[in-house]
């Protein structure tokens, strides 16, 4: 198992090596696969945050993909910021739809947001203090199950409605975008999009490490229980509010992280980010690839995203139908989902 | 009481006489020289007959006549008609009657004033509208006949406020008193105009025109929050239809349907499938919105049946796994109806009786169409509690519910009644389809607008309980409108997520709290 993953990581990493040798070179990879894949590893780092919580923690969230969007809001910002002059109006501070908007003066929200490492903290402490609230909030009074999925499917829709206003202050439904460098590193170039590529694979190995140690600690082991027998948990003494409330604030961090990866690499972020339909399609992918463990919510994203891909141009019209029929097979007849599929394969040969 | 007949007989008799005689008088002058005809005009306008329009419009178009023994012909494309008396006239050789400036200054003074008293009720309303705007002291008496004989509720209110108006623009302190104190008793935004420009004029009169622009204020907010509560109500009504049947599938059945949104979308659908098939038939074109009322419910009843056995069903006592399911086919609906339909918004048009716009007290303007969708929701929510309490039905459905192991005991079929129960509630959320394509867009995604704000609504009522579905819905769609003008349409629903969210901090079952066993669950 351990050689397999650390084969597809090893796979993963020589994409862009590939791509740098000439087009007709038998072993060369076109621009597209990589930055494609580049950004299924950030929907595998998506998949894996909602697998901590749902898979481990049992909080079937249907706002991660929120979280998502806010961390790539707040690298987005960072971006705006970079571009400075060169923009559309050359305004030296303000941002084009600022200029555009008629604002005299950058709002106080985005201070800060020129320096690299400010803007890399937001990207982890805005989803992870919209989800300690939301979190505490709805722990504190034992809202679980479906409640808390319709509660954060809604805080989702509101973030929607909400960024989709112009006088928010982020560029209203246009969103961001236009970007021009990022950690003085023009983006849209080779060698950018494979600086982006390793840095999302690096991020995915790490959180795929801090995530199996978690769940494999003391820690890891209650909140399983949690998951399988909330109020025995309880009942044996366990604060499974806070329990709950760490992975939640954890895995929107987790989230946001992504979130941030995925922005520079397709250079643009906009409200649509925040539809309630892109967070469901993240728990299709684990469900996919099988809730609770890692692996298959990794498995899962790459997947689910490379059928979408190729199905997207093949069949356009047939993708919805798909992903809706994945919905049902996958709650219907595979519960574990794909690991599931192969562990009975290998149980089936085993003697 | 013959006595009195006979003397009001002999009173009249020579008035009627004398006006008959002063119309024609009048009107004889016009064959005359300029001043005679300017003269004749003038006093045309005074006496208030609207059957001197016609005639008067025909002397400024050119199209009146003077025959050679001086009688008045009106021409009227090819055919010419006495002007007195309206008789056709076949005489030839007539002259068009020739007229000056100032001839045609008086016509259209006459015309103007004449209009107050016009058979078109539209015309009326127009001069009421000119004379208030014009608000000369003149006008005054002539105000004063046309009110007389105005009976239509409308016109007469927009002719008491040009009288007041024009009282206010008199010369005599009593008249103006009387104008400002009319005017103080309206509700109109353009009076309350009229006296804060007349108040610089007339300082003398100052705290009256204050007294009675406060008194125009105080009704004007009464309005605008009746206007308010109404908007509020209809928002209410609409998410009350979409949260119903969500409130029997999740609500009684604990069966959580993302797929409603879509079973909502389908019941609109439906409606304008019946309105494209009935228009051939001349029949019951007319009715093709009440019939697609019955038909959207058995489609989505349909649906929701199929969709219980099929799938749900499978799935009891793993809410997760339904939540995703559900979800998934209300995908696949929705792009078979985009494929089906196309994305574009489909055309369903209102009957005539939806349209239009109802004025209450205080000049309170409500649309027919959301009226009528505020009267339908809660006959549709009487008919379900009528359903779950009254029936055979309801009560097997309410007994599966509590315990389903000691109803089936008793032998009740509890799949069935599963089935039934979900096909109820999908059924309804058709029904809410009907509604909704009345006042939304008819598009693949119409439901999931309403998906979330339905499942609030269940939410902030109580999971189970309908009257907590109508409270839920209706304080939610008022308190929604309420903060719209401060905090605009998005933030406002943005507030009101914001604001369940806390709420359901304090009271996580609801506002009405199922007690007892089945709140345990």
């Amino acid at each position: 198992m351990r050689a397999g993953l650390g084969a597809a990581v090893g796979l993963l990493a020589l994409l862009p090596a590939l791509n740098a040798l000439p087009t007709d070179h038998a072993l060369h990879v076109s621009d597209f696969i990589v930055s494609v894949t580049g950004k299924w590893i950030c929907y595998a780092i998506l998949a894996l945050s909602l697998d901590l919580a749902w898979g481990y923690a049992g909080i079937l969230s249907l706002g991660h993909g929120a979280f998502f969007a806010l961390g790539g809001y707040a690298i987005g910002m960072h971006l705006m910021r970079l571009i400075g002059p060169r923009g559309a109006y050359g305004h030296p501070v303000l941002p084009d739809f600022m200029v555009f908007l008629g604002y005299t003066q950058l709002p106080w929200f985005w201070r800060g947001f020129e320096y690299f490492p400010y803007a890399a903290l937001m990207v982890l402490l805005v989803p992870g203090a919209l989800a300690l609230v939301v979190g505490f909030l709805a722990f504190r009074s034992r809202i679980t199950g479906v409640y808390l999925s319709i509660l954060t499917q809604a805080m989702t829709y509101a973030l929607m409605l909400a960024f989709f206003r112009n006088d928010m202050g982020f560029g209203g439904n246009n969103g961001f975008t236009d970007f021009k460098e990022l950690l003085g590193m023009p983006l849209a170039t080779p060698r950018a999009r494979a600086a982006l590529f390793y840095a999302s694979l690096v991020a995915l190995v790490a959180a795929f490490l801090i995530c199996s140690v978690l769940t494999r600690t003391k820690y890891g082991r209650v909140l399983t229980a949690i998951r399988d027998a909330e109020s025995r948990a309880r009942f044996l003494g366990y604060d499974t509010a806070r329990h709950k409330l760490f992975a939640f604030v954890l895995s929107a961090m987790l989230a946001g992280l992504a979130g941030a990866l995925y922005v520079p690499q397709v250079g643009i972020i906009n409200p649509g980010e925040f539809n309630p339909g892109n967070s469901i399609e993240a728990v299709i992918w684990v469900a996919v690839g099988g809730r609770g463990t890692l692996v298959g919510a990794v498995l899962g994203a790459f997947s689910v995203n490379a059928l979408k891909t190729w199905l997207t141009s093949a069949a356009p019209d047939l993708w919805l139908f798909a992903l809706g029929g994945l919905f049902v097979v996958v709650t219907l007849f595979l519960p574990r989902g794909l690991i599931g599929v192969f562990d009975r394969l290998r149980k089936g040969r085993a003697p | 009481m013959r006595r009195i007949a006979i003397l009001l007989l002999v009173l009249l008799a020579p008035l009627a006489g004398h006006a008959q005689d002063a119309f024609e008088a009048a009107l004889a002058g016009l064959g005359g020289g300029f001043a005679q005809q300017a003269e004749a005009a003038e006093r045309l306008g005074m006496l208030g007959d609207p059957r001197a329009v016609p005639i008067l419009r025909a002397l400024s178009d050119g199209r009146l006549l003077r025959a050679g023994d001086g009688a008045l012909l009106v021409r009227e494309g090819d055919r010419n008609t006495f002007a007195l008396t309206g008789a056709a006239a076949e005489i030839s050789g007539a002259e068009p009657v020739r007229i000056n400036n100032r001839v045609r200054a008086a016509l259209r003074g006459a015309l103007g004033r004449l209009s107050l008293v016009s058979p078109d009720q539209a015309e009326r309303l127009a001069a009421a509208e000119a004379v208030f705007r014009s608000r000369a002291a003149e006008n005054i008496p002539l105000l004063e006949a046309a009110l007389a004989r105005e009976n239509v509720a409308r016109i007469r209110e927009r002719m008491e406020l040009a009288l007041a108006a024009s009282r206010l623009a008199a010369g005599d302190e009593a008249a103006k008193r009387a104008g400002i104190a009319e005017l103080g008793a309206s509700a109109s935004t353009e009076a309350r105009a009229v006296l804060l420009e007349s108040r610089a004029a007339a300082p003398a009169l100052a705290a009256e025109i204050d007294a009675a622009v406060t008194a125009i204020d105080r009704r004007l907010a009464i309005r605008h929050a009746a206007e308010t509560f109404f908007q509020g109500l209809s928002l209410g009504s609409v998410l009350l239809l979409a949260a119903l049947g969500l409130a029997v599938t999740f609500g009684v059945m604990g069966v959580i349907n993302m797929a409603h949104g879509e079973f909502v979308m389908l019941g609109a659908y439906t409606t304008f499938v019946m309105q494209e098939a009935l228009r051939g038939i001349p029949a019951l074109a007319p009715w093709s919105l009440p019939l697609s009322v019955p038909a959207a419910f058995l489609v989505a009843a349909a649906c929701g049946a199929v969709l219980e056995r099929g799938l749900i069903r499978h799935l009891y006592g793993r809410p997760l796994e339904t939540l995703l399911l559900t979800f998934g086919v209300g995908m696949m609906i929705q792009q078979a109806v985009r494929l089906g339909f196309g994305a574009q918004n489909r055309e369903v048009t209102s009957p005539p009786w939806m349209q239009g716009t109802l004025e209450l007290a205080f000049g309170v303007t409500v649309t027919q169409n959301r009226l009528w969708i505020l009267v339908f929701s809660l006959l549709v929510l009487g008919l379900t509690v009528a359903a779950i309490h009254l029936t055979r039905f309801g009560l097997e459905m309410r007994a599966v519910t509590q315990n389903r192991r000691i109803a089936a005991a008793m032998g009740i079929r509890t799949g069935r009644v599963d089935a039934f129960t979900f096909a109820f509630g999908s059924g309804i959320a058709g029904i809410a389809g009907v509604a909704l394509s009345q006042i939304d867009n008819v598009s693949p995604n119409l439901g999931s607008g309403y998906i979330i704000d339905s499942f609030m609504v269940v939410v902030f009522g109580g999971v189970g309980s309908l009257a907590g579905t109508l409270v839920g819905a209706m304080s939610l769609g008022v308190v929604n409108k309420v903060l719209e003008p401060y905090a605009g349409v998005v933030l406002a629903k943005v507030f009101v997520l914001v604001a369940i969210m806390l709420f359901i901090q304090r009271r996580p079952r609801g506002l009405f709290a199922l007690r007892g066993r089945a709140a345990e669950q």
